[in-house]
């Protein structure tokens, strides 16, 4: 893997000099639309020496100066499909976002909701003979865990320690200066297609931008919409998004399982262009203002124009009731939630202490969502809002920006990953001086 | 012929999508780079100006040009009516005086004021041994005005074969071609009279009953003021509390008619011991008066 865990590591770098300069911006490629938000981090908490996160979850650190949001092109289930046409779309968002913010923007932070996301759960273990466990301990540790086989064509994304242990003590957030003899680790490893990446990596590159940061969608609209005590608890965060659906699952505040669903709001889009016989264009119209998926007496009566450009008056002045798109709509939602269902089940989400389930992202906005979501997920079910950040415009608060305010919440404060601790000492190069002092402090 | 079928165009169905340029993304970006952007909005327009500029003053008939028509405008400036003095005033001084200050001033009226160099002006009628302080100013309606403050002259100071007037400073204000011109004023003499003018004068005033009889004060080894009296009468004054002593003189005058006698000096220089010295002839009457006396007894 050492060739991404590089490249992480130099995106990590990268980030750091886009905050030395004050300015990043995150870009939310998805499906439907993309979105960019351009930051600035002058906030008062912006030189707070003390670690951790700050105050208002480390959000006044930064203001958003710019947004801007296009229709997404040559993008298919949250994947680069066509890349001039992507490259186009990203160069638009972010040109009307420089504009509102009036400054040039070098570094960019991304995600990507497609590229066939994979969690596994690692152990690692490492015996540290009763001496204090120190930071090139930790790292070991998880150069230890015993990583599965999972493809040549697959790159590692999320690497993150979920949780230590040191002898018989488990749910430690940081072992470090602690002693004991045993120290073990679970990781929770994010592993997606190389090629998706590669592929994004290149269209950011065309666009003269850097990227600064790498982030699955699902992951960061659970940031952003799942309030502390559900990352606690335990909490799955569902985003129907337009050409997939993003599950992850929270856990003690950090990400124990991520997936995603090839299926989303274009489905339904498409779903009722081919029903009704319309356009996509239309049938997206008729959607967003007619849709539903719990039909009620009133639909029947409900008449919607759905029009035609033929000349032929018949066909030209058709009508349906809401109560025939309803029935068009619920099937499939159903039928995305259902697989949800499966993909919950296979992660064993049953068995967490609290199962709250939070639908966002774009097709959350479909009304009676949540009580369709409730028969199938179950009781626990709430539609979610992405965290008010300072400076967001009005028009991009709504449930289809999860994704990118998380973006904004990890520019911030990104979780620890396997890449920001210390290389483990017998990673470095053969005629490293540092090998040559752990040689040292090691045998004498 | 026209088609018969309206075709309809929704607005929504045909979503508007615009996308930069890659030229056109570059050159935003490019823009809103802060450096670029300075020395677009300023270092090209100062640039572009210099060059203009430049070139246009590169030839000499543009040169040429530039230099008169500041000439003319500056001209133009000067000579406006406010600017410009018709006459002069000269206040202050006696009639020869005023001659002389005239003869300093410029004489080709009208003429503007920015050509009157009034502290060069000043400078000069003050270097006049006659004027003690002067003011030049343009005033109100163009006129030069001059207030000279003409010297006091206090006293004569005989130096050497010329008699000059000086005042209170000490300062010389002109010359006397004799001592009767001036018979007012007492006559002074002696190395370093002319710096203590106000000793000099204070004896004088002091003088009283003798004052017709006072011939002028010698200074005296630049140290001490003699009075010199007719008669060839002198009275030696000390540094120190002159007028005092020349009092007790002026008292053992008034008593005793002193002066009257046949007395040449009165030296008062040891305040304990004035010593008087007689005239030969007195000096030898005396004698023979006490020979003739001593020869009695």
């Amino acid at each position: 893997m050492g060739d991404l865990y590089d490249s992480q590591r130099a995106m990590r770098q990268m980030r750091k000099a886009a905050m030395q300069r004050g300015v990043v911006a995150v870009l939310d490629i998805g499906t439907s639309k993309i979105a960019c938000l351009v930051l600035r981090f002058d906030g008062p908490e912006r030189f707070r020496s003390v670690d951790g996160v700050g105050s208002m979850a480390g959000q006044s650190q930064f203001r958003v100066i710019g947004a801007a949001t296009t229709r997404s092109r040559g993008v298919r289930f949250g994947e680069v499909d066509a890349m001039q046409e992507t490259e186009r779309a990203i160069r638009t968002a972010v040109q009307a976002a420089q504009k509102m913010a009036n400054v040039r923007v070098d570094h960019v932070i991304a995600c990507m909701s497609g590229a066939r996301p994979r969690s596994y759960g690692l152990a690692g273990e490492l015996d540290v003979s009763g001496g204090m466990v120190t930071e090139q301990d930790i790292s070991q540790v998880m150069a230890n865990c015993d990583v599965p086989e999972y493809g040549s064509d697959r790159e590692v994304l999320h690497a993150q320690p979920v949780n230590f242990a040191l002898d018989n003590r488990s749910g430690l957030a940081d072992p470090r200066g602690q002693i004991g003899s045993k120290l073990t680790t679970d990781m929770h490893m994010l592993t997606v297609d190389a090629t998706a990446i590669q592929n994004l990596f290149y269209c950011i590159k065309r666009c003269d931008l850097e990227l600064a940061g790498l982030a699955s969608s699902a992951y960061m609209s659970g940031m952003s919409t799942l309030v502390e005590d559900e990352q606690e608890l335990g909490a799955a965060c569902v985003d129907l998004g337009g050409g997939s659906t993003g599950i992850s699952v929270f856990m003690k505040k950090h990400m124990i399982y991520a997936d995603s669903v090839r299926m989303g709001g274009d489905h339904v889009t498409s779903d009722i262009s081919m029903g009704l016989q319309i356009p996509a264009a239309t049938a997206e119209r008729i959607k967003t203002f007619y849709g539903g998926v719990v039909a009620t007496g009133m639909d029947d009566r409900e008449m919607i124009e759905i029009g035609g450009d033929t000349g032929d008056w018949e066909r030209d002045r058709r009508t349906v009731s809401r109560a025939e798109l309803i029935g068009i709509m619920r099937p499939r939602v159903e039928e995305i939630l259902e697989e949800v269902r499966v993909r919950l089940d296979a992660a064993g989400f049953e068995y967490l202490p609290s199962q709250q389930i939070v639908l966002t992202g774009g097709g959350s906005q479909i009304p009676g969502l949540d009580g369709l979501a409730s028969k199938i997920l179950g009781q626990q079910v709430r539609l979610g809002r992405p965290l008010r950040v300072q400076g967001l415009p009005q028009a991009a608060i709504g449930p289809a920006f999860s994704g990118a305010v998380g973006l904004t919440l990890f520019a911030a404060n990104p979780q620890d990953e396997w890449w920001d601790f210390e290389i483990p000492a017998d990673r470095y190069p053969a005629r490293s001086l540092k090998r040559a002092v752990k040689w040292f402090r090691d045998n004498w | 012929m026209r088609s018969l079928i309206r075709r309809k165009r929704h607005a929504a169905d045909v979503p508007h999508d615009p996308a930069p340029s890659k030229l056109g993304y570059r050159y935003q970006r490019l823009m809103l780079t802060p450096g670029f952007r300075a020395t677009v909005r300023i270092g090209v327009p100062v640039l572009l100006i210099g060059a203009i500029a430049g070139s246009w003053y590169s030839k000499p008939d543009n040169r040429a040009l530039l230099e008169t028509t500041i000439a003319e405008t500056v001209q133009g400036f000067q000579e406006r009516p406010q600017f410009m003095v018709q006459s002069m005033a000269v206040n202050g001084a006696d009639a020869p005086l005023m001659a002389d200050v005239v003869n300093l001033l410029p004489k080709n009226f009208p003429l503007s004021s920015f050509e009157l160099d009034l502290l060069t002006i000043r400078a000069e009628i003050e270097a006049l041994d006659a004027v003690r302080s002067a003011s030049v100013r343009v005033g109100p309606g163009g006129t030069l005005q001059v207030d000279v403050t003409p010297r006091e002259p206090v006293a004569l100071w005989r130096d050497g074969p010329v008699l000059r007037l000086i005042d209170a400073e000490g300062v010389q204000s002109g010359t006397v071609q004799a001592r009767s011109d001036r018979l007012d004023l007492p006559l002074i003499a002696g190395d370093g009279a002319e710096q203590n003018i106000q000793e000099a004068l204070d004896l004088y005033a002091g003088a009283g009953p003798l004052r017709d009889r006072v011939r002028g004060l010698v200074r005296m080894g630049e140290r001490r003021w003699d009075i010199v009296l007719d008669r060839d009468q002198r009275i030696m004054l000390p540094g120190d509390g002159a007028v005092p002593a020349f009092d007790r003189v002026i008292a053992l005058n008034n008593a005793q008619d002193m002066l009257e006698r046949d007395v040449v000096i009165v030296d008062m220089r040891n305040a304990n011991r004035p010593t008087l010295r007689m005239n030969e002839d007195a000096a030898a009457a005396l004698r023979r008066v006490n020979t003739t006396t001593g020869a009695g007894n």
